[in-house]
């Protein structure tokens, strides 16, 4: 594996104390409020949390695209800058056109150009699956194909820091599954990737590791499975008068509850041990419904507040 | 690492954009001999029996479309900058290995490549009509519109930065039209009223009359004033862009 810097495990990328609020209209917004995240080469890791989480600004952050109000970014030991200039940093933005009156392989070629080791632009082209398309002009795609070509113009400086901020929001199902098992090729070599999403299934099917966020903060950091079992992967709701939240707490599989007048909710790690515990000691309760937990009740759960009065973060 | 590469496909596209080349290249060719041909045996242009003006109709146009043409297009490369950052290009490129200095230089020099086009192409249509000068004037008057081009080139790049695409669009057409018609690329601006004085302080009457170099009517018309007006403008708009660029870069 050719690296454009030398890595080694003490050098990875770290993040520290990060803030950075923004001012509007309405007042300041707190978007990211102290962030520590460090990660060593070779990892994917999926920063997870829903829209206004401060995920995008960490990751602008993280790539020197905008200045933190406190904190440090280094990056392989480098400022993000300094990284950058060497050549060690790919991205894909979420706000990104590409340029027009070029062909793809024109576009994908130009920017190969401006890197020290790039990969080569026929590898790059075959592996985002683009063969078909690389003689044509970048203002003639589909919004699956624009993507996959961003995909590509990332990779093709064969970066040792991949970042990618919510690559997959535009695509259907499939096209999501061919981006993400073209993503596993590319981390098959080594490669450190960074990718935000608010979909905690991705997030649990492609990163060795989740780090969650919400309203500035990172909630929860581990590998995906622990991740998983604390924000419990299914809700089972249910009417069950006079519930005493304690009793459904202790319940086998079961994470949290809350009871909203007659109903209950009940958070799961496991939902089929907590439904038959459940139905052995209230066998009356009726309305069931067992259901994939949003990733909103997760963080809702995980940062204990009612989701309102907080500050709404861009 | 090459900048070659990057620059080579900067200028394909910009020979690609066919409406920036009409407007910059083929549009001052065509009003050229629109207006110079059925004029092609006047030597008196602009002046009658009692005042003789001693310039030659189509040399006079020749210089006042490269002017605007120039002009144009030094202009739109920068003003391209915008559409670049109305899409999120420029964050793409900051993850590159291209520094920002080395974008804005790509920049200028396809601005000023397309420019050389439309200066060359002029020549070549003047000399058609039968515009005849010495060498050494060709190369002095080539000199001093390339010179006199930077506070458009700056004013460029500024609008790059400051404005978005659409906005940038307009400004450019009407700035163009402004600067091309204040400055004498239609009709000759003669005489010491302070119409003249005023449109004497702008960089495009200068720029027109740096083509006028080798006009030949009498004294060199470049003097100490078109060095101090070049001069203010130079150092006044690249401040303003270097102002526009850096704000636009420091931020998110």
């Amino acid at each position: 594996m050719t690296t454009n810097i030398a890595t080694h495990a003490l050098a990875g990328i770290r993040i520290a104390g990060l803030i950075k609020s923004f001012t509007t209209p309405q007042g300041p917004v707190h978007a990211v409020r102290g962030v520590d995240i460090s990660i060593s080469p070779g990892e994917t890791v999926a920063l997870l949390g829903p829209n206004g989480a401060g995920k995008s600004t960490t990751i602008d952050m993280l790539l020197g695209l905008l200045p933190p109000d406190a904190g440090s970014v280094s990056l392989f030991g480098l400022s993000p800058a300094n990284a950058i200039a060497a050549g060690a940093v790919g991205g894909m933005l979420q706000v990104g056109g590409v340029i027009q009156y070029l062909s793809v392989r024109e576009l994908i070629t130009m920017v190969a150009s401006l890197y020290p080791q790039p990969l080569g632009v026929d590898e790059v082209i075959q592996l985002t699956g683009i063969t078909d398309l690389a003689g044509r002009s970048t203002t003639k795609l589909s919004g699956g194909q624009a993507q996959r070509l961003r995909f590509a113009i990332a990779l093709v400086g064969n970066p040792d820091l991949l970042v990618l901020d919510e690559p997959t929001v535009a695509l259907d199902v499939e096209a999501r599954r061919d981006f993400w098992t073209t993503m596993r090729r590319f981390t098959d070599l080594g490669k450190t990737v960074i990718f935000a999403t608010h979909y905690l299934e991705e997030a649990d099917a492609y990163a060795d590791r989740i780090i969650l966020m919400a309203h500035g903060k990172i909630v929860a950091d581990g590998p995906a499975t622990e991740i998983k079992a604390t924000v419990g992967l299914r809700t089972i709701r249910a009417t069950l008068p006079g519930a005493d939240p304690d009793v459904l707490r202790a319940l086998p599989g079961v994470t949290n509850a809350e009871i909203r007048g007659e109903g209950i909710i009940l958070n799961c790690s496991n939902s089929d041990r907590a439904l038959r515990a459940l139905l052995a000691a209230s066998p009356d309760a009726r309305d069931i419904e067992v259901r994939g937990a949003g990733l909103e009740e997760a963080f809702l759960q995980l940062t204990g507040d009612t989701g309102t009065g907080e500050e709404a973060v861009r | 690492m090459s900048g070659v590469t990057y620059a080579r496909f900067e200028l394909l596209r910009t020979l690609r954009n066919r409406q920036a080349l009409v407007f910059t290249v083929i549009f001052p060719v065509i009003m050229y001999f629109l207006l110079a041909a059925p004029n092609k045996d006047n030597h008196n242009f602009g002046g009658d029996a009692k005042h003789p003006t001693g310039l030659f109709a189509p040399q006079y146009y020749m210089v006042g479309l490269l002017a605007f043409g120039a002009m144009v297009a030094v202009l739109s490369s920068g003003a391209r900058i915008a559409a670049e950052r109305t899409i999120g290009w420029n964050r793409q490129l900051r993850l590159t290995p291209l520094s920002t200095a080395g974008y804005l230089r790509t920049k200028l020099l396809t601005g000023y490549l397309m420019a050389v086009s439309t200066i060359v192409l002029l020549y070549v249509s003047g000399i058609m009509l039968g515009v005849r000068l010495p060498f050494g004037n060709w190369l002095d008057m080539t000199a001093l519109v390339l010179l006199a081009l930077i506070p458009f080139a700056a004013l460029g790049v500024a609008m790059g930065h400051l404005l978005n695409d659409d906005s940038a669009g307009a400004a450019l057409g009407i700035g163009a039209s402004l600067f091309a018609f204040l400055g004498g690329t239609w009709f000759p601006i003669t005489g010491s009223g302070l119409f003249v004085q005023f449109c004497q302080l702008l960089p495009s009457y200068w720029l027109v009359q740096a083509g006028h170099v080798g006009l030949g009517a009498g004294a060199n018309p470049w003097g100490a004033k078109g060095w101090l007006v070049l001069a203010a403008w130079s150092v006044v708009t690249v401040a303003f862009a270097m102002w526009a660029f850096q704000r636009d870069t420091h931020k998110a």
